[in-house]
């Protein structure tokens, strides 16, 4: 009876790993914030504020924020304006996620160069 | 008599079990096919460039719900994935702002821009409610290759639908009802955007690391075990 018991519970064990494997990342509304974006629906006042409220809350459960997440906001800040932020955002990414270095340094070496020479684009983005 | 009859009748149930049994497990095997995955054992990539999706529908929704959607199958499976809105932005300031064209570029020039391993080609083939006389869905079809922007070689190729009719059924009403629910459905499916959530479900079904599908990337446990 106990061996059947434990062999039960070894299967609803073994099946709770098959249906909820661990996830690396916390997602927040991160996907649903890209697409408003992409659809041009939500402003990037709006998604800063609903992607900063989101990453409290995954610091607070100690989820990982998403390749992206970072860059993403970076985008966002730049769109704004606020450069020392998008910056922030940008170098977070890298750091986060080393394989995004050599793509971070190429927009980095573009924006100074667009500082430095000709005047900078506006971005235009909604 | 009566119990030769009672048993005959349970060995049919059971072939029919096992036939349906069968069936079952034949579709499974066609789902997953065996793949040559030479290729992209040799390569593993660490980050994927997913370029802005080609969109062969009407609907102009399809190219940012299924992009917006990409990136957490493939980050759960264990690659970094490119920055899809950053990625977007960098292709418009240089003039290119349509899928097709961004998917013509040269992999050496995507490699040498963004510095990723390899690149995702996507089109999305069906995308939408399609009212079909009893019944309407929202149904999402996306194909896919994976290309080492290195080498330019392809390393996997897979396409993968989702509706969000799936496993539906026990309908009441008779046919009259089925037609009122259909119509009231295909209402529903294109005001409240329905297919958005089709999309993730087509995304993560072509994209999920699976045997058949794509590889475990470096970023996950199970990375080297397929």
């Amino acid at each position: 009876m106990i061996k059947h018991i434990a062999a039960c519970a070894a299967g609803v064990a073994l099946s709770a790993c098959v249906q909820a494997p661990k996830s690396l990342y916390g997602w927040g509304s991160y996907q649903g914030q890209v697409y408003e974006h992409l659809k041009g629906t939500s402003g990037p006042e709006q998604q800063i504020t609903a992607l900063e409220a989101d990453l409290q809350r995954l610091r607070a459960v100690g989820a990982a924020p998403p390749p992206g997440y970072h860059a993403h906001l970076g985008l966002l800040y730049a769109a704004l304006g606020k450069d020392d932020a998008a910056l922030r955002e940008l170098q977070t990414e890298k750091h986060l996620f080393p394989e995004s270095a050599h793509y971070i340094d190429f927009l980095l070496s573009k924006s100074v160069k667009s500082a430095q020479g000709e005047p900078s684009k506006e971005k235009t983005q909604p | 008599m009566s119990t030769a009859c009672f048993s005959i009748r349970r060995v049919g149930r059971t072939a029919l079990a096992c036939a349906s049994l069968l069936l079952m497990t034949a579709c499974a095997t066609r789902q997953a096919p065996t793949y040559d995955y030479t290729a992209f054992k040799a390569s593993r990539p660490k980050s994927i460039l997913v370029l802005p999706p080609v969109n062969n529908t009407p609907d102009v929704m399809a190219t940012p719900a299924v992009l917006a959607q990409v990136t957490l199958p493939l980050a759960e499976s264990g690659y970094y994935v490119m920055p899809v809105t950053l990625v977007a932005e960098t292709f418009k300031e240089n003039g290119l702002s349509l899928p097709p064209e961004m998917h013509a570029v040269m992999p050496a020039k995507l490699q040498q821009i963004f510095g990723a391993d390899a690149a995702l080609y996507l089109t999305v083939t069906r995308y939408g409610a399609s009212y079909a006389v009893l019944d309407s869905a929202a149904v999402v079809s996306v194909s896919a290759r994976l290309v080492d922007l290195r080498s330019g070689q392809a390393l996997w190729s897979g396409s993968a639908s989702a509706s969000n009719n799936e496993g539906g059924g026990g309908n009441q009403g008779g046919i009259v009802g089925l037609l009122v629910a259909a119509v009231v459905k295909q209402i529903l499916n294109s005001v409240t955007d329905a297919s958005f959530p089709v999309a993730g479900m087509a995304s993560q079904r072509l994209l999920s690391a699976r045997p058949g599908g794509l590889l475990y990337g470096p970023r996950s446990p199970r990375y080297g075990t397929d």
